[in-house]
């Protein structure tokens, strides 16, 4: 009689089984997060009845959706509880220090536009120092042992339009490049690799019209509805754009096409397939044959595949790890899917470290200890997806942490 | 207090835990009578626990029945008043459907405003932005004064209060016997004990008719099943209504965190009312009418299916003066059947509870010849009294929404008593605790009725054993705690047998992995 069970976020499929309390990272560490289930499904339906159920304990849940990634019902637990903490937690307000603070560590347009430009070099240094960051734990609620990641002097966008647009035009096919804020404002050496790998497939990139920050920190922060104004922008680009639209972070991605939809409303069927990382795009072509990359013959690398939640959440993981396996003299391990415990700007506050840290160092463990089983004449490094995750590894245990495009980058002959 | 048994005397004895006889022995327990209250089971596992839990503005009634309609509003606001933890003010909407007739809401509306229930017709734009989820083909909509009242809490706060007053209950012990001299009733018997008062009254629902056989007096009654279906949670804000003549289905409450869509009407034999099942077929009916009123209903997730009965009494030429509505039913045997101490009070709605032991209450006095004002429309219940203002820590927080100031009753100060054991309705041990010692809980299914212990989504299949180890802990019987969760998880499956499909076929699924032995 009733065929199909609808409800928002699948909260009606949830047979109470717990499996998702069970993966729960925070839970594992802080008694005063109620967990997945009691935040998720169990919480929403008294929400609905009356948001004054809403737990403020939610601001614990740190988005990285392994719940759902657990849950044999398909229920969206980490949206419905990102949806509640919009919905009903108060919205961010900059007035407050930790709100300016928020603000700031979300706004990665506003303030990579500014740092990103001559000044970087200033910025860095001064963000650098024991002073600084005493103030900003002091005043602001940065975690003292945090570094914020160094600004580049010239921001990706400039670099491609100055030195690599024109050439683009040579290639017959094309495909589309959201580069993300790390890459255009941090490190654009990892949107070069980009250019360099996709180049060598034989395809030619081109910039979307416009590109805003995907919004996650946006979101999680409390700024839903700059987050949506922002998404909105990017999908519009997105629609206009040639070819696939390739990225190289695993949490734009996965904001882009999931969280687009179902945590700030904003549709996206018609462009969502279209939207994935490199090494989700280059794996069947470069299986079947249809692009050829050519390796270096003396490249030597160790590394150790880390797993980002929202890479988890995706299932696509084993494309990158393929692709690594192809790469001649590069030796690869996989380490267990554990949570880094950063999540984006959770872990840069300073009320947050201690959990971080806790929930980081299973990962933390395995990584050393890789590191320490490892031939020592070969260099060692970590591959992820996930820029967040590299701040927090490269912080918490001292080593190298490299986007696997750049990885594949460095490995491939030079032209 | 809670006995279990007592060689007093009283004034008047109630026979009945269900919302009549509760509402009954608060009034006589306010008016200061030496009263006692019998309950063969559990208190509201009757008509009381098994119905929609709205409180009707009257609206429902004011064409076909202003008397009742009339009753329904005047003791509505004063449940509002007095009861405000059991009631959630949603208001009601009534909609009018295509195949229904505008005719029919304009003559609707002046009914009930003859009968003083404010009716406010809306444009169906209007009615879609406060519900979207009611059937966007309605063509009109009109707002009432109905609520949603939990039958549960309003049971418990009348007997709470009718024990902090100085009345007796007593649980779990079949009235066996009325005790008869010179054709006059003096009490009740308990199998092998008596208890002796100077009045009785017989509170019973559909079991009236056999006691009042005891009694030596008749009442042809017609016991008429109505069956409903729980939702998983709520849909809409508001009770939402069919403006048209009563139906089946027409009705959705949004009740506690769930919905609650009913009703059907069918006629059954006496023998059916000791164990009330919905049946497949009545579940078919619920939803195909159901649907269109909140077309939603046919994609969400049915928690269980349950059904009371309604103690229709049957058309009685010799029904005393005060008795002139259609619903409330007071017989006074001593002039109607020549048995002297008796009284049966039935028939009425949950909303008009109040009222109806008002007048039980008066015609006791009358017979003890006393004359003591009722007072219960002006005092507040247990639950609804202020409550100082700031947030509640969040693992009391359901506990307050169910019980109101009665939450300030349970001691959340003990390690572990603000531990959550049922995690999909968040009841903590420090309220099974006080439902064990105010409300003389022995089983699951007990706790279930005073807390919400097991009734949401997954009817107990996670949470049940712990439930079970908490409460036969409270019992001082730690060694009962797998017998108690056995009782209860046979209980749970009639429920869930009639919409076994989808989430819920796999909730049972899961259920018997669990619990299989």
């Amino acid at each position: 009689m009733q065929e199909t069970s609808i409800s928002t976020a699948n909260l009606e499929q949830c047979l109470k089984c717990n499996l998702c309390t069970l993966v729960c990272p925070m839970l594992a560490v802080n008694e005063q997060y109620p967990g997945p289930k009691k935040a998720g499904p169990d919480g929403e339906r008294y929400r609905i009845k009356d948001p004054e159920y809403y737990d403020y304990a939610l601001k614990y849940c740190l988005n990285c959706k392994r719940c759902e990634v657990a849950c044999p019902s398909g229920v969206k637990i980490g949206d419905m509880i990102q949806t509640a903490r919009i919905k009903y937690g108060s919205q961010s307000k900059v007035r407050s220090l930790h709100g300016l603070r928020d603000w700031t560590l979300a706004s990665t347009d506003f303030v990579g536009g500014i740092a990103a430009t001559p000044i970087a070099p200033v910025a860095n240094g001064v963000l650098k120092t024991g002073v600084a960051k005493a103030v900003l734990h002091g005043t602001l609620g940065v975690d003292k042992h945090r570094t914020f990641p160094a600004y580049s002097s010239r921001q990706f966008e400039t670099w491609f339009r100055k030195e690599a647009q024109a050439a683009q035009s040579g290639f017959e096919k094309t495909v589309s490049f959201f580069h993300g804020c790390y890459a255009n404002y941090n490190y654009p050496q990892l949107g070069k690799d980009f250019v360099k790998v996709v180049n060598a497939a034989g395809y030619g990139v081109k910039l979307l019209e416009k590109e805003k920050c995907c919004g996650i920190a946006l979101m999680s922060n409390g700024f839903a509805a700059k987050a949506a104004r922002q998404g909105r922008i990017n999908l519009e680009s997105i629609r206009k754009a040639e070819g696939p639209v390739l990225t190289v972070s695993s949490s734009c991605t996965h904001m882009m096409r999931e969280e687009y939809p179902e945590v700030l409303g904003l549709p996206n069927e018609d462009v969502k397939d279209r939207i994935m990382l490199l090494t989700r795009w280059l794996y069947p072509k470069l299986q079947s044959g249809e692009i050829k990359l050519n390796f270096r013959k003396d490249f030597r690398l160790k590394v150790a595949y880390h797993t980002a939640c929202h890479m988890q959440r995706m299932g696509w993981q084993q494309f990158t790890i393929e692709i690594l396996r192809m790469i001649p003299g590069l030796e690869l391990t996989v380490l267990e899917p554990n949570c880094c415990g950063i999540a984006g700007t959770f872990g840069f506050k300073k009320e947050n470290y201690g959990y971080s840290q806790a929930i980081g160092e299973t990962l933390f463990a395995e990584i050393r200890d890789a590191k320490a089983q490892a031939d020592p004449s070969v260099p060692f490094a970590v591959v992820t997806e996930c820029e967040t995750c590299k701040w927090q590894i490269e912080m918490s245990t001292g080593i190298q942490v490299i986007n696997p495009v750049s990885i594949l980058a460095q490995a491939l002959e030079d032209r | 207090m809670i006995i279990e048994n007592t060689n007093k005397e009283y004034d008047v004895i109630i026979i009945g835990g269900g919302i009549t006889g509760a509402a009954t022995a608060r009034d006589c327990a306010l008016r200061g009578l030496k009263t006692l209250l019998v309950e063969r089971g559990d208190l509201c596992d009757g008509a009381s626990g098994r119905n929609h839990g709205l409180l009707h503005s009257g609206a429902r009634y004011a064409v076909t029945d202003p008397e009742g309609a009339r009753e329904c509003i005047s003791e509505n606001k004063i449940l509002r008043r007095i009861a405000s933890s059991c009631i959630d003010p949603t208001g009601g909407l009534f909609i009018t459907l295509p195949e229904d007739s505008l005719e029919y809401q304009a003559k609707f509306i002046q009914a009930c405003l003859d009968c003083g229930i404010e009716a406010e017709a809306i444009s169906p734009e209007e009615a879609l932005r406060l519900e979207p989820a009611v059937n966007p083909a309605l063509i009109g909509a009109v707002k009432v004064p109905d609520a949603s009242v939990d039958p549960f809490r309003l049971v418990d706060a009348n007997i709470l209060d009718a024990v902090r007053h100085g009345a007796d209950l007593i649980k779990f012990r079949e009235v066996t016997g009325l005790i008869k001299e010179d054709g006059c009733v003096k009490g009740v018997k308990l199998g092998d004990s008596e208890i002796r008062s100077k009045q009785v009254v017989i509170a019973a629902g559909i079991w009236s008719a056999r006691l009042a056989e005891m009694g030596g007096a008749q009442i042809s009654m017609m016991p008429s099943k109505g069956s409903l279906l729980i939702f998983g949670h709520r849909l809409t804000r508001m009770v939402i209504n069919r403006c048209r003549k009563p139906g089946n289905a027409d009705i959705l409450v949004p009740g506690d965190v769930v919905s609650v869509l009913g009703t059907t009407s069918d006629k059954v034999p006496f023998e059916d009312c000791e164990d009330m099942k919905a049946t497949g077929d009545e579940v078919s009916v619920l939803l195909q009418e159901g649907i269109h009123l909140v077309p939603a209903l046919s994609t969400t997730r049915i928690i269980r299916a349950y059904a009371g009965v309604r103690p229709l009494v049957v058309a009685d030429s010799s029904a005393s003066g005060r008795n002139v509505s259609r619903g409330i039913v007071l017989l006074d045997h001593e002039k109607r059947d020549g048995v002297k101490g008796l009284i049966t009070i039935t028939g009425g709605k949950l909303t008009t509870c109040r009222l109806m032991a008002e007048m039980a209450t008066d015609l006791v006095c009358e017979k003890l010849g006393l004359k003591i004002p009722c007072t219960t429309a002006l005092k507040q219940l247990p639950g609804s009294h202020k409550r100082k203002g700031g947030k509640d820590p969040v693992h009391k927080r359901a506990a307050v929404g169910r019980h109101g100031s009665e939450a300030d009753m349970m001691d959340f100060s003990g390690k572990g008593a603000g531990e959550i054991i049922c995690e999909c309705e968040q009841v903590t041990r420090a309220e099974i605790e006080y439902a064990v010692k105010n409300l003389g809980v022995r089983t699951i299914s007990d706790l279930r009725r005073h807390t919400r212990v097991g009734m949401g989504t997954c009817q107990g299949s996670f949470c049940i054993s712990r439930v079970a180890k908490v409460l036969a802990e409270v019992l001082g019987t730690p060694e009962k705690a797998q017998e108690l969760v056995d009782g209860y998880l046979q209980e749970r499956w009639k429920g869930m047998t009639p919409v076994l499909w989808g989430d819920t076929l796999r909730e049972a699924e899961y259920m018997h992995k669990v619990h299989r032995k």
